[in-house]
């Protein structure tokens, strides 16, 4: 064996080895990122509520296919509209993949939010995301399922602004949490795990 | 030739991109600039405005409230995300712009909120807002709007 072949040798098992190392820390940090909250705290289930057209809407509606639900309300001057205009261009980004995922607006505010408001204001940023009300009771229990923080808080003349969680979820086909993308949270971040979701 | 075209392109993003923003006005020791707002959905009832205030002088200045005829209500409110939830309050006693210091409102914090829209803001359209300080007095400023859910007042992103 020549010296310039030991070399060679030597270069690609340092390469393996490299290669080796590097996939097991991406797999070890795969597998860490991927622990579901879902195992310890049950987040998620099924739900009844109601389109943008008043009709019935449940979690069957969903078709098996992964979801990003967002909570808001249509008083919301700031939260809502941004993280609306973030899923608009989400749905860009992916092109044709978007169809293989659900795009979700739960209202938080049923008593304001009836389904011809709700339909609108999404409608206004992409017709592709699902605007869903409610009665107030059927809310309330997604609210409760999907442990979503939302507190009405009165303000002056009996109008009142609703305290509610920021983040958008992110469900698998089966409804399981996995994962949340927060308020204002770059695309450089929000789209490699949307990505991600999809693969799922 | 090419050239330029080029200085013409350029020219014009830089225009556009400053057309955007109102020019600032000096009120008092005040200075204020960068007003937007954002086009509001159809039946949306909220809104919100954004502003940049200097208080240039020696002594705090407070912004006591905002007046318009746009909706139900024009407060000056807060907004924060804490622990992952949103929480918005209007601010009885306005907000301190130390002395020397700028106060910005902006989006995920301070903002001039509109409750109950009169009808919905249009992108290109302007807004005339009377912003009232405690010591300065009240003062008109235009807001331009910007698209739905813009980030910021620039038109570039």
């Amino acid at each position: 064996m020549n010296v310039a072949k030991t070399i060679r040798y030597g270069a690609w098992a340092a390469v393996a080895v490299l290669v080796a190392a590097v996939s097991a820390v991406t797999v070890m940090k795969f597998v860490q990122e991927d622990v579901p909250q879902a195992a310890t705290v049950q987040i998620g289930g099924p739900f009844e509520l109601v389109d943008g057209k008043g009709q019935v809407f449940t979690d069957k509606n969903l078709n098996g296919k992964p979801t990003l639900m967002f909570f808001g309300f249509t008083y919301c001057p700031d939260v809502c509209p941004t993280t609306l205009s973030d899923m608009q261009g989400w749905i860009e980004n992916l092109g044709p993949k978007a169809d293989d995922l659900n795009f979700v607006f739960v209202s938080v505010d049923p008593e304001r939010d009836t389904p011809d408001v709700i339909a609108d204001y999404v409608a206004a940023f992409d017709t592709r995301v699902v605007p869903l009300t409610g009665s107030v009771d059927q809310v309330k229990k997604v609210v409760k399922d999907y442990r979503v923080y939302a507190r009405k808080v009165p303000l002056d003349d009996g109008d009142y602004t609703m305290d509610h969680t920021a983040a958008v979820y992110m469900l698998n086909g089966d409804l399981d949490f996995v994962g949340t993308i927060s308020y204002q949270e770059p695309e450089e971040t929000a789209l490699p795990k949307i990505r991600k979701l999809l693969g799922s | 030739m090419k050239t330029r075209a080029l200085l013409v392109a350029a020219a014009l993003v830089a225009f556009t991109g400053s057309a955007a923003l109102a020019e600032s006005i000096q009120h008092g020791n005040l200075t204020i600039k960068d007003a937007w707002t954002r086009a509001t959905p159809p039946k949306a009832k909220g809104g919100g405005a954004f502003v940049t205030i200097t208080n240039n002088g020696n002594e705090d200045a407070r912004l006591t409230g905002a007046v318009s005829n746009y909706a139900k209500r024009t407060e000056i409110h807060e907004m924060a995300v804490n622990d992952g939830v949103m929480k918005m309050r209007k601010l009885d006693e306005g907000v301190v712009i130390p002395a020397g210091e700028t106060l910005e409102l902006k989006p995920g914090s301070y903002h001039v909120m509109f409750m109950g829209l009169n009808q919905p803001f249009k992108m290109g359209e302007e807004l005339n807002v009377t912003l009232e300080f405690e010591k300065a007095g009240p003062v008109d400023v235009t807001f331009p709007v910007m698209k739905m859910g813009a980030k910021s007042g620039k038109m570039h992103h």
